[in-house]
């Protein structure tokens, strides 16, 4: 059992002061062991915050990120499942699941992690999926309105993968659950 | 040597003083097995003559004293027992005053009035007031301080208080209280005394040994504390004024400030209150090198704890006007000592403050009385540079943002920003960042434009370049932390009202624009999106203003944002710029105003021409302005026309030839939009996927001239998905023959010699591949739809 966090576009300072408290006494050290992150942080401050969490930190570059090092997309492989992560601005129509489709073919992988529109999203395509968890600070964004802060924890376990969806909702955490098997084969 | 001699000597001396009192203990225990009263007198005059020496440090006099002490018990033992040696405790006193010395004689005597006094056979008073008296006779300030203690600590038990043993008619606490007085008054002056002792050059050694005995001083304060007929009355009346009287009188900086550190120790804190000018009154009678600042915060701290101890004492403060009494007296002090340096005056209001915070919260006069003081204080001086003071003001500072977690309170404070003028450049920073942090913390939200303003103003360090302030020296890591802190406490400045929400945003404005093009890059973006914010309220919420003279419409915002943005042009820090351009034009955009949408556009497109000069940054910028210009849908034929012609052509002029290609086949989604019907051009879509594939040919020809082999399939693989996502949306220009024919180019290409493999394109030709097959299986419209088309 291996607990990978998803979040991005926290545009700390830019569009909100920082995460929500709740999510902060919730996100603590020792517990995760890897970061995907679909970048826009913006700021060293934020990046330092998140290593605190989890050293193990994967990273793609945002347009706002003040570090500008970050790449494009990244690969990397947890147990049996591949993923690929990237922010998703490069990808056009913005949060169309058919063109994120395409990248999760051309990066070859299970389970593609994008950000962006700051809504999450989860689904499954073919035979991956794709995932957004939105807005870790649910901070302004101009293609989605009443953006609720949000992150999401994948639970990888053998073949299968439990996506927990965590929501802040008028001040209060409303976890979701939605489950995904790979199936054998399907990928190489 | 001299020293280290010193020391050896008084060692010796002392062992010498141990093994005297050894020897006679022997013969005294010897006496008092066999009840031999006669001896026992003897040899207890003998060993009690150890005491006599002179030569002893209070330190090493302390543990001869202690050895002759336990005998001194057992004698006691002894006298009490009159079977034992048959003599009536009256003639036992009068036979110990045959003690050839006035020392060891003295000591006898107070051990048999301690019997004396037990056996009630005469008033406890009277053998008190003889004792007391007859110590007298030694002055010799060490002897005599170890001998009044000794007749402290044995009386202790036997003092005619309230319901003990020893009271009677005669016999009254106040006599207790009286010969307390009394050995306190002739053991301070023995104590002070004590610096007369020696040579001035040895003042410093002096003082330590002086300071080991105070507690021998001190201690019957606290005897008197604890006699139980000691009420407010008797204390405010009788005890207090007395004690006073020798600490003043004695004009001995070390006794005053340990015997008033004393007084607040010992007795109760009520009393504290209702004798606070009597108390405070002595206070600038002390001598001036008397660190009355340490003394009076720890009364203040004792107070406040008091108040915090319960809320039923709170009315005792209020009607005693406690903080008023204290005021005063901090005052009176600070005019008295002239040489106090600032440090101590600003300490005392520190302490004050942290009392006024703990007793009146709800007083903020009060606060603000105190720190109008200390400008009084700090005015006319220069700014401060000693970071002691500076360290207090700060403490100062701090403290009402502590007790009220709420910056808000802070900010009706007249007298807070002139004592935050009084700080240093840095020292005002770091102020300035406690005061954000304190909002950032307890989620303060600061709602008004006046408040902002007051706000803005104190913190104006983080703002602004102060006047005689080097930028140059400033280190980039703190600068950044600095910006970013004033960043995020924008997040804080609301209101739900848009009028107020618009007049908060106008100024911050006014003072970020002071900031200059080193901190406007951190400061335009969250004032842009704060500011993007209230236009999607109003956008929300239209409809119910309709012909009325408003204000805050989105029109006249995004005028303002035009000019906010624009500030970054002469940063210069023209990629951030374009980016917040285009968010304001897709708000524009959902605003329905298409000018505004289309000037937008055009400035972030006239900053991608003149200004953003970096082929990475060029490519992430056209990404964004075709992603933005693809969700629009406020444009006329016209406009839509013009941008997605500029979009295209810069597309197709990025430097590399993969990114042209890109951002080509990215453009064809300009073209054909999901949810607009208007714009499903199929022919443009496939001259755009063309385009792109004759760049990707290119693209290939050029590696192959310069690396004698094929680049990697990846760019054909791309535009096959592409024509894939077309297709399936139902563009008819997209059709299965030309897939079939890309599928069988990218085979082609792939199984060319000259082609270099790359296991991440055949990947991606196999996932796509894959993908078709899928759909084929799926059936229905998609699956008759691939139908045609042969892997």
């Amino acid at each position: 059992m291996v607990l990978v966090l998803a979040l991005g576009d926290l545009h700390i300072p830019h569009r909100a002061s920082d995460l929500p408290p709740k999510f902060k006494s919730m996100l603590v050290p020792g517990k995760i062991q890897h970061i995907i992150c679909t970048g826009n942080l913006s700021i060293k401050e934020v990046h330092d915050y998140l290593k605190t969490v989890c050293p193990d930190l994967h990273i793609a570059r945002g347009e706002y990120d003040e570090e500008t090092r970050y790449p494009e997309t990244k690969t990397l492989t947890i147990g049996q499942f591949k993923l690929g992560v990237c922010h998703g601005h490069q990808v056009i129509p913005w949060g169309d699941l058919d063109s994120l489709a395409m990248l999760q073919r051309q990066l070859d992988v299970d389970i593609l992690v994008t950000g962006h529109t700051h809504q999450f999203t989860a689904y499954k395509h073919e035979a991956g999926v794709v995932i957004n968890p939105g807005s870790a600070t649910g901070s302004y964004s101009s293609i989605t309105y009443d953006v609720n802060p949000s992150f999401v924890l994948m639970d990888i376990d053998g073949l299968r993968v439990v996506v927990y969806v965590y929501e802040l909702i008028d001040g209060e955490v409303k976890v979701d659950k939605i489950d995904f098997k790979k199936t054998t084969g399907s990928n190489t | 040597m001299m020293i280290s001699n010193g020391i050896e000597d008084e060692e010796k001396w002392l062992a010498e003083g141990m093994a005297g009192i050894q020897h006679n203990a022997f013969y005294l225990h010897r006496a008092l097995d066999s009840n031999n009263l006669r001896e026992a007198l003897k040899y207890s005059a003998l060993l009690l003559s150890e005491l006599r020496t002179s030569r002893l440090s209070p330190h090493k006099y302390y543990e001869l004293y202690m050895r002759a002490f336990d005998e001194l018990r057992r004698l006691e033992m002894f006298f009490k027992d009159e079977n034992r040696h048959g003599c009536s405790v009256v003639d036992l006193y009068e036979l110990v005053q045959h003690a050839g010395n006035i020392l060891p004689r003295l000591y006898l005597l107070c051990t048999v009035g301690s019997v004396y006094i037990k056996s009630k056979e005469a008033p406890a008073k009277d053998v008190l007031k003889d004792l007391v008296e007859m110590c007298r006779g030694v002055q010799h300030p060490i002897r005599g301080l170890f001998l009044r203690s000794y007749l402290a600590q044995i009386s202790r038990d036997e003092l005619p208080d309230i319901a003990s043993e020893y009271e009677s008619e005669g016999d009254t606490f106040m006599d207790a209280v009286e010969f307390v007085l009394q050995n306190f008054a002739e053991m301070n002056k023995l104590w002070v005394r004590m610096q007369h002792q020696g040579p001035l050059r040895e003042r410093e050694k002096l003082d330590k040994e002086r300071n080991e005995l105070r507690d021998l001083v001190g201690k019957n304060l606290h005897v008197l504390s604890q006699i139980e007929g000691v009420d407010l009355e008797i204390y405010r009346d009788t005890v207090l004024p007395r004690v006073l009287e020798q600490v003043v009188n004695c004009k001995d900086e070390l006794a005053q400030y340990y015997l008033m550190d004393c007084i607040i120790q010992v007795f109760p804190d009520e009393y504290h209150l209702q004798t606070l000018e009597t108390l405070l009154g002595a206070c600038p009678q002390l001598q001036s090198a008397v660190d009355i600042k340490t003394v009076l915060s720890r009364l203040m701290e004792r107070l406040s704890n008091y108040a915090a101890s319960s809320p039923e004492v709170l009315p005792e403060f209020l009607q005693v006007e406690a903080f008023t009494k204290l005021s005063n007296a901090i005052g009176k002090v600070i005019e008295a000592q002239v040489d106090m340096p600032i440090v101590g005056a600003i300490t005392l209001y520190v302490s004050l403050l942290t009392f006024t915070l703990h007793v009146h919260p709800d007083r903020l006069d009060y606060v603000d009385q105190v720190l109008g003081e200390c400008v009084k204080k700090l005015s006319g001086k220069a700014k401060l540079q000693d970071s002691r003071v500076t360290k207090q003001v700060v403490a100062l500072l701090s403290a009402p943002l502590e007790k009220y977690n709420d910056i808000v309170t802070a900010l009706t404070l007249s007298n807070y920003p002139r004592v935050m003028d009084h700080l240093d450049a840095a020292t005002n920073k770091v102020m300035a960042m406690v005061i954000i942090q304190s909002i950032m913390k307890n989620n303060t939200c600061v709602s008004t434009s006046d408040k902002v303003e007051v706000l803005f103003e104190l913190i104006k360090g983080l703002i602004k370049d102060i006047e005689g302030t080097s930028t140059d020296e400033l280190d980039e890591e703190d600068f950044k932390e600095e910006q970013n802190s004033v960043a995020r406490l924008m997040h804080m400045l609301y209101n739900d009202d848009p009028e107020e929400m618009l007049k908060i945003i106008n100024t911050v404005w006014k003072h970020i624009m002071a900031g200059g093009p080193k901190r406007l890059p951190f400061t335009v973006p969250p004032l842009v999106f704060s500011t993007l914010k209230l236009v999607r309220r109003l956008q929300v919420q239209d409809g119910d203003v309709a012909g009325e003279e408003v204000p805050a419409t989105p029109k006249k915002i995004f005028q303002i944002l035009n000019q906010i943005i624009e500030a970054l042009s002469v940063v210069p820090s023209p990629e951030l710029a374009l980016r917040l351009y285009l968010q304001c034009a897709e708000a524009a955009n959902d605003c329905d105003l298409e000018p505004v949408a289309y000037e937008f556009f055009t400035q972030a497109f006239v900053l991608y021409e003149e200004e953003v000069a970096d082929s990475k940054a060029q490519v992430t910028a056209i990404h964004l302005i075709i992603g933005t210009l693809q969700r629009m849908n406020v444009f006329g034929i016209e406009n839509r026309d013009t941008l997605t012609h500029k979009a295209t052509g810069y597309s197709a002029k990025l430097l590399k030839k993969p990114d042209q290609c890109r951002a080509v086949y990215a453009c064809s989604h300009l073209f054909w939009v999901d949810d607009q019907d208007g714009i499903k051009d199929g022919e443009r879509v496939l001259l755009c996927l063309k385009r792109s594939l004759r760049i990707a040919n290119a693209a290939q020809q050029m590696v192959n001239v310069t690396r004698g082999s094929s680049g990697p399939v990846t760019l054909f693989v791309e535009i096959l998905n592409k024509y894939l996502y077309f297709f399936e949306k139902g563009s008819p220009q997209i059709t299965g023959a030309a897939i079939q024919g890309l599928i069988e180019l990218i085979k082609t290409e792939m199984q060319s010699d000259s082609t270099t493999s790359n296991p991440a394109s055949d990947a991606f030709f196999a996932s796509t591949l894959r993908y078709i097959r899928f759909q084929k299986q799926k059936g229905g419209v998609m699956g008759e739809k691939y139908d045609p088309i042969k892997l």
